[in-house]
């Protein structure tokens, strides 16, 4: 029986979600068109396609087929099939059969001419096939997830209202993640971080300083898109829960304060509005999106503080001559991890939200910069002094047990969990200079992401 | 009066009557002439005096010292304020540091207009988010240091640069020693 889904709508939606993807952030996004009606989707039931006796299933995701008969259209259809390609590799939920076998297959051209028996020749358990027609200013992409074995359809979709490749790959990547491996995918998450990369020089100094501005990019490094454009020091952002604003501390003002970048629509929001005695750093979201704790020096010493977004109600959570920094939430909100050095050395440390029950979390030489793994995780990774330089570790909160991802490769400071728990971004100056890295959490899967200047400092929106 | 207190004050007179008084009358003798007061000898008449009022002598013009007469670009790029340094993860101020702050005292008090904002900086070393606080430690040593040397406190602000903006972009002791410090900038003159 057909599942009593709305893929359509469900699948219009997702797309419309996401017009930034095609826009720079500083124009309001296209209006939003209401769900167009659901276009028939093929009636198949939805399964699960397994591997041979619990290994993990092996696909093939050849290019996907133009329908249409123009270089364009051809262009995407290579596209989405070489980014869907990467998008289910980082999760390595999959074993894949090499693309470069794919030219002894013969190309189908559309869902019923797909050569089964020879992508079972490659022990292929299921073949991504897809098609891709011209459809007005965009698309309209149809997929099928074929068991190789059955040559049913384990799972089907259509999408349109999109001319971006690599958005169709990565809305297909997080379904077929979902559908299949009962796995949130990240392909269509976002990072952001500081750059240098523009040279511009800080103002109002005699000094030769370069200014760093708030930077956005796809998962992947795609897409790098500026932020601000304040020819000031904007530094160390996090995304919104809701993934569309963006906290960061910027020096605008003087000294240090925390601001919003409603980036979508284009509009600035002052938290700690100017506040004349002290300087604020590290704003951090609570999970629910209505709080923001950071550091603060408006009492004559570096403290953690909770305020509500719009920055009414400040609330001091430490107090402590040492310093306190670098606050980060649990997911439900209950908790903030921190760091102080009122041992002696930088240390992580958890406390209530409400500034009560303290527990010390590491002994190391010097810990910094703790971010806590999502649901149902219960992890902290931070960056620990191992050397000259620093390596990201994680730690188990319920165990114990610290993992070491990185091993002296630079230094590599600064971690962020993925949305997933599966992975986290960090900075490395393993190439040079300090550039943006995404790895796995087990230490698998390094990839760069970005090239150009210094990149510091990143955060991984939802 | 009655009579009897007539009869006591007549009596008491006569008694006195007879007590003071000589039998002879008394014989006025002629009084001393006052002596004469000596004639002052005669003054010419004063010389005029001179109506003049004291000439204004103008003030010496005040030579401008290099130091007042240059730009707040100028200044802060020669910089008359001597940076304070500091030991590695510390915000402590050495005896040299200290002798920083006491002749950089010695200026603010000179030139008491100057507004002076003092940034804190540090090494790459440590984490970029700690050195953010590291930083702000250090600016605020050095200006509750001025402070207490009688230097108003509403003189002196503080930001904290963390390890962003590295005087020296080395990567050795030497760079290493350059950046952690308390920068002094003058913002006002």
């Amino acid at each position: 029986m057909t599942k009593s889904i709305m893929p359509g709508v469900l699948a219009i939606a997702v797309l419309a979600a996401w017009p930034h993807a095609q826009q720079p952030p500083s124009q309001p996004p296209a209006s939003q068109q209401p769900p167009a009606p659901a276009p028939q989707q093929p009636s198949e039931i939805e399964t699960t396609i397994s591997g041979p006796s619990g290994a993990p299933p092996r696909l093939a995701v050849p290019d996907f087929i133009a329908l249409s008969n123009d270089a364009e259209t051809a262009a995407v259809a290579r596209s989405i099939g070489q980014v869907l390609w990467d998008d289910l590799n980082f999760e390595r939920e999959f074993a894949f059969i090499p693309r470069d076998v794919y030219t002894t297959i013969p190309k189908a051209t559309g869902f019923s001419d797909v050569p089964f028996d020879r992508w079972r020749e490659l022990n292929a358990d299921g073949v991504v096939v897809g098609t891709v027609q011209k459809m007005g200013a965009g698309f309209r992409v149809e997929m099928r997830l074929f068991n190789v074995n059955t040559r049913l359809a384990a799972y089907s979709r259509q999408y349109d209202g999109s001319a971006n490749p690599r958005l169709y790959a990565h809305t297909i990547s997080d379904e077929i993640h979902k559908s299949q491996r009962a796995l949130n995918g990240v392909a269509r998450s976002k990072i952001t971080y500081d750059s240098d990369r523009d040279g511009e020089r800080m103002s109002g100094t005699v000094q030769n300083r370069n200014i760093k501005e708030i930077y956005i990019s796809d998962y992947d490094g795609e897409n790098q898109k500026r932020v601000t454009v304040g020819r000031t020091l904007n530094i160390t952002p996090r995304w919104s829960p809701d993934a569309r604003s963006i906290a960061y501390t910027s020096y605008r003002r003087g000294g240090a304060n925390i601001f919003i970048s409603n980036i979508f629509v284009g509009t600035l929001e002052e938290v700690t509005k100017g506040d004349k005695v002290g300087e604020n750093w590290l704003p951090a979201w609570s999970p629910d999106g209505t709080k923001m704790a950071f550091t603060s020096t408006r009492d004559g010493n570096p403290e953690i503080y909770v305020a509500n977004r719009d920055g009414s109600n400040v609330r001091r959570l430490t107090n402590h001559p040492g310093i306190d920094i670098s606050p980060t939430w649990n997911p439900s909100g209950t908790q903030i991890a921190f760091t102080s050095d009122r041992s002696g050395s930088p240390q992580i440390y958890v406390m209530g939200a409400d500034g009560l029950g303290l527990s010390k979390k590491t002994s190391e030489s010097y810990c910094d910069k703790s971010t806590w793994s999502p649901a149902p995780f219960n992890e902290i990774a931070y960056a620990s002094r191992t050397g000259p330089g620093y390596d990201i570790k994680v730690l188990d909160l319920a165990t114990g047990h610290v993992t070491q991802l990185t091993f002296g490769e630079g230094t590599n400071e600064s971690p962020a969990f993925a949305p997933n728990g599966r992975h986290l971004a960090f900075m490395s100056t393993r190439a040079g200079k300090s550039q943006i890295f995404t790895i796995a959490k087990d230490g698998k899967g390094l990839k760069q992401l970005t090239k150009s200047g210094n990149n510091e400092k990143p955060d991984w929106s939802r | 009066m009655t009579a009897r207190r007539v009869m006591l004050l007549m009596a008491v007179v006569s008694v006195m009557t007879a007590a003071c008084g000589k039998k002879t009358p008394p014989v006025a003798r002629p009084a001393p002439p006052p002596p004469t007061a000596p004639t002052p000898p005669v003054r010419p008449p004063a010389p005029p005096e001179p109506v003049a009022e004291p000439a204004i002598v103008p003030p010496e013009p005040v030579r401008d010292d290099a130091i007042s007469s240059a730009s707040l670009d100028d200044l802060n790029k020669n910089s008359p304020l001597t940076p304070v340094y500091f030991d590695l993860d510390s915000s402590d101020l050495s005896p040299n540091g200290q002798k920083a702050l006491d002749q950089n005292a010695v200026l603010l008090k000179k030139y008491g207009t100057w507004a002076i904002t003092i940034e804190g900086h540090c090494d790459e070393r440590g984490t970029a988010e700690y050195n953010l606080a590291l930083g702000e430690r250090r600016a605020i040593a050095a200006r509750a240091y001025l402070v207490s040397l009688g230097i108003p406190a509403d003189r002196l602000r503080t930001v904290s640069y963390g390890k962003e903006f590295p005087f020296d972009p080395g990567h050795d002791e030497g760079a290493y020693a350059k950046n952690r410090r308390a920068h002094f900038v003058i913002t006002a003159k």
